[in-house]
């Protein structure tokens, strides 16, 4: 890119005033553009490289129990909806392209086209959360909790719900109607600025209830669904309905009952409609008891510990993306300064490519 | 080689016409101009400042485990107490002390200056670093003191997940966390400013060596400490959440976690000692005036060290039941890392061979730093090799090889720097004798508390231990006896330095007669360090560097 300062408009004046040579935009110590964009952009790349380094400790336990307890891993699995994880995916993905185009329009002064694409990066974000939040508190529901907190009676009925999800949603639901109070704020004071600044914030939140409400509606059918599919191949898979067992060791001791062919066992078919739990018959060893603190819990661990961070992720990047729709509904960018759009936008298919490693590695696994 | 006995600053004019009206110091005034500033030079300060409060506080911890020693059994402090006490000391001096002492004071002060740059890439990254430290510094100090915490500094499971002390391990590895993103912003900032920031001229092979050595540190705080801070974040996950990923209880494995921690941590070495090593080229051939030899083979070897510090981890844990093979593949490399620790030290000697010597505070620390750094390096082939490091392992023989590398290594060459930089830094010259005197004190008591350690090691002696057979009493009060001269040395240092803020004469530009860029600036600097653009030259080219009695220092002849 080319430094010609001078055709660069001066937008904001709230700079040190005894650099009258530097337009607004370009920090005092850097001589040009391309020196503040060059070092924005490997300064951020080292950034990237951090965050790598980051998660490949997670990679590395990953990898060394499931070289360890492959068994677990595939079992535990199972327990992972991978509608819900493909639609997150895409729904990543595509915010990663809306986050290339918010790029290309910050370079073109596209200012509104901008607003836009921050906006769909924005909602795309807070739909994943959604999605998000129904398969954490359905997990906790069942009991799938990491390590020495799992206490999943596989084959129980799951309990009574216990409100996970609506406590997931109150933070959410009181950003929102703070957005809408905004948002109503905008209009009263017609404000353009307002109005970008509102608008995304308040779609992005009311996105989060669209993915909240895609995710029940996807997990009440799988649960479903496993019932038909299960009970017409009970030859390959236990079910298991409404009997309660108390300790797991009473699950282990039924399980080792049946024999280890697989030969048809007596299916206890639940009523339509109550929570039914599917576990897979594919052990490496029939007797195999995977559902304890220290293997299936282990399993959960690493999961939190993955998607847990990786949502973490997501939220420090909603938090840069609304600044950049601040910064953009100002009108700050153009071709010569650009960088943190750019910048975010690099971090935010970070944040999507490792989404892209965890789903087939947590999800996909058969 | 030729010893000059020349008055290094001349008593009358001391540089009066050359000292500044205007300077960082006195740019802007109040507390906030100092809380809120962007300057690197005062952010490298206020580092200065508080690296130098914690190494205090960790010396005295330091003191209080030498004297608890100096009898076989029935110390001053209980066995928890004491517990407690090393872990103090380890954690403040490693967190606190060495990691950000040379780069996060001297590297922000110095490294725009000597690439002749008007500040560092990212200036609000650089404050937000510096109060992440000071978040760290709180958190940790809290763990420390009020919880008592006991695990030492590695935060070995399981024993941290099983400790009591619960609420301490949360706190202090949360606040190791916050001191590990300081870090890394500290290093991808002096990465990029390295990268993007050099003035026209300044090429690659023309930065001072100590630039070469902090920019090979940066690339280890980048790429090390993200490990540490996912270690700690799952550990801090272990106590609240029990993930069971490093709880034997739990079918998980407290070898990785040892594996994950000495990843960084073994890294972390040479974040502590590269840029000493920095220091001393600097000072080596300031203080010779004499060309730097083999300056590109130091610039490499500080590189090369950077890399090959990545492969040498498991040498922490020869005992702790990794597989034979994996033993013997990083016991040899780790015998790398001594061939570009050795191409430094021989430049070093190469630049001394024929030059003249100017025997003063800064080159005296040199001095000892060369000395006990191959002490250091030399004890440490031992701890290397398999066959010697099980005997070795967990005695007195690795603490005295650590501590003849990190305290007569780093700290020598942290306390060389400050000494060389102090006027350029303050504008006031201290006096120089106290100063030596300070130096060879120093030596001394660091070599009398470390010298028996290495003797009682191989006798048996474990380390951590509060008490110990009496049969060792003798060499552990000759160590304690040290440990006290050396603290006497150490006050005397700070004593010089601080009374130099009060009486000391006006420093001129350049005391020593150094051709790198921040001589060239006045002393202290001013707010954007240059009036004018430098030009870059050779930064270890002294023929045109002359002494000028009128202004008490060296000055360059065009």
């Amino acid at each position: 890119m080319t430094a010609i300062q001078d055709t660069a408009p001066h937008t904001d004046h709230a700079h040190d005033d005894h650099h009258h040579d530097h337009p607004s935009w370009l920090a005092h110590h850097f001589d040009d553009a391309e020196q503040q964009y060059d070092s924005g952009k490997l300064g951020m790349w080292l950034f990237l490289v951090t965050e790598v380094l980051f998660f490949s400790g997670m990679f590395c336990a990953y990898a060394l129990y499931r070289n360890r307890n492959p068994e677990v891993f595939e079992f535990c699995s199972s327990f992972l909806n991978e509608k819900l994880g493909a639609i997150n995916t895409g729904v990543l993905l595509f915010s990663s392209l809306t986050m290339a185009w918010a790029v290309r329009a910050s370079q073109l002064r596209q200012h509104t086209l901008l607003v836009g694409m921050l906006a769909a990066t924005l909602a795309c974000a807070a739909m994943f959360l959604g999605v998000k939040s129904v398969e954490y508190s359905h997990k906790w529901e069942l009991g799938l909790l990491p390590g020495k907190f799992y206490v999943a009676q596989l084959g129980g009925h799951h309990g009574d719900p216990k409100g996970y999800l609506e406590s997931l949603c109150v933070v959410p639901m009181i950003l929102t109607v703070l957005s809408a109070l905004y948002y109503v704020y905008s209009w009263v004071v017609n404000s353009s600025f307002h109005k970008q600044v509102a608008g995304p914030l308040l779609v992005a939140g009311l996105c989060f209830f669209v993915g909240v409400f895609l995710g029940q509606t996807l997990e009440a059918e799988a649960a479903d669904s496993h019932a038909g599919e299960h009970a017409g191949h009970a030859d390959h898979h236990m079910v298991q309905g409404h009997v309660d067992h108390a300790s797991h060791d009473h699950a282990a001791a039924e399980h080792a009952d049946h024999p280890a062919d697989g030969a048809a066992m007596p299916v206890v078919a639940a009523s339509a409609g109550e929570d039914v739990k599917v576990m897979k018959e594919q052990l490496a060893t029939p007797d195999a008891d995977v559902n304890q603190k220290s293997m299936a819990g282990l399993f959960f661990s690493i999961y939190y510990c993955m998607t847990g961070v990786h949502a973490i992720h997501i939220l420090g990047g909603m938090a840069v993306i609304t600044w950049l729709i601040v910064k953009a509904a100002r009108k700050e960018f153009h071709e010569q300064y650009f960088g943190p759009v750019d910048n975010v936008g690099l971090y935010w298919h970070l944040v999507d490519f490792i989404w892209i490693y965890l789903f087939p590695l947590l999800y996909l696994i058969t | 080689m030729s010893v000059v006995d020349r008055p290094i600053v001349s008593t009358e004019t001391a540089g009066a016409d050359s000292y500044p009206e205007h300077h960082f110091l006195n740019h802007t005034k109040g507390v906030l101009s100092w809380a809120l500033t962007l300057d690197h030079k005062r952010i490298g300060l206020m580092y200065l400042v508080g690296v130098m409060a914690s190494f205090a506080l960790g010396g005295l911890f330091a003191l209080m485990i030498r004297i608890h020693l100096w009898n076989f059994q029935d110390g001053w402090l209980d066995n928890k107490t004491y517990n407690q006490v090393f872990t103090l000391h380890g954690a403040i001096m490693v967190f606190l002390f060495i990691i950000p002492s040379i780069p996060a004071a001297l590297g922000n002060f110095f490294l725009p200056i000597m690439l002749g740059t008007k500040d560092v890439a990212f200036p609000r990254l650089n404050l937000s670093s510096f109060y992440l430290w000071v978040t760290g510094l709180i958190l940790f100090l809290t763990a420390l003191s009020v919880t008592g915490l006991d695990t030492g500094w590695t935060f070995y499971t399981p024993y941290s997940i099983e400790t009591q002390k619960g609420g301490a391990v949360l706190a202090a590895t949360f606040g190791v966390f916050i001191l590990g993103f300081s870090s890394i912003f500290t290093g991808l900032n002096f990465i990029v400013t390295i990268n993007t920031m050099r003035p026209p001229g300044m090429t690659w092979f023309r930065m001072p060596l100590f630039l070469w050595a902090t920019y090979a540190t940066s690339i280890i705080q980048v790429l090390a400490t993200p490990v540490l801070g996912i270690t700690v974040l799952l550990l801090s996950a272990e106590r609240l959440l029990g993930i069971g990923i490093f709880d034997p209880k739990l079918n998980g494995d407290p070898v990785t976690f040892q594996h994950f921690f000495w990843f960084y941590s073994h890294p972390a070495v040479y974040i502590m000692i590269l840029p000493a090593m920095g220091i001393i080229s600097e000072l080596m051939s300031v203080h010779c005036h004499k060309g730097i030899f083999g300056y590109r083979m130091i610039a490499y070897s500080s590189i090369a060290i950077a890399l090959f510090g990545f492969l040498v981890w498991g040498h922490h844990m020869f005992t702790s039941g990794m597989a034979d093979v994996t033993t013997v593949v990083f016991s040899a490399l780790t015998f790398t890392v001594s061939i570009p620790s050795a191409i430094k030290v021989f430049n070093w000697l190469g630049t001394m061979y024929q030059g003249t010597v100017s025997l003063n505070t800064p080159m005296l620390y040199a001095l000892a730093f060369i000395f006990l750094f191959t002490i250091g390096g030399l004890t440490g082939l031992p701890l290397g090799a398999l066959s010697t490091d099980m005997h070795f392992h967990d005695t007195y023989f690795v603490v005295a090889h650590f501590h003849y590398v990190m305290m007569g290594g780093t700290l020598v060459a942290f306390l060389g720097g400050v000494f060389h930089w102090w006027p350029k830094m303050t504008g006031r010259m201290f006096n120089d004798k106290l100063g030596m005197v300070s130096a060879v004190i120093v030596f001394i008591g660091f070599n009398l508390t470390f010298l028996p350690q290495f003797v009682l090691g191989t006798r048996g002696m474990p380390r951590r231990y509060a008490t110990y057979l009496e049969e060792f009493q003798d060499l552990h009060r000759l160590s304690t006896v040290g440990s006290l001269i050396l603290g006497f040395g150490l006050v005397t240092a700070l004593f010089v330095l601080v009374t130099s803020l009060v009486n000391g004469k006006k420093a001129p530009r350049n005391p020593w007669g150094g051709a790198t860029l921040e001589w060239m600036c006045s002393s202290p600097p001013p707010h954007d360090n240059f009036s004018s653009a430098p030009t870059v030259g050779d930064p270890y080219d002294f023929s045109k560097i002359e002494y000028d009695g009128r202004v008490g220092g060296y000055v360059r002849k065009d």
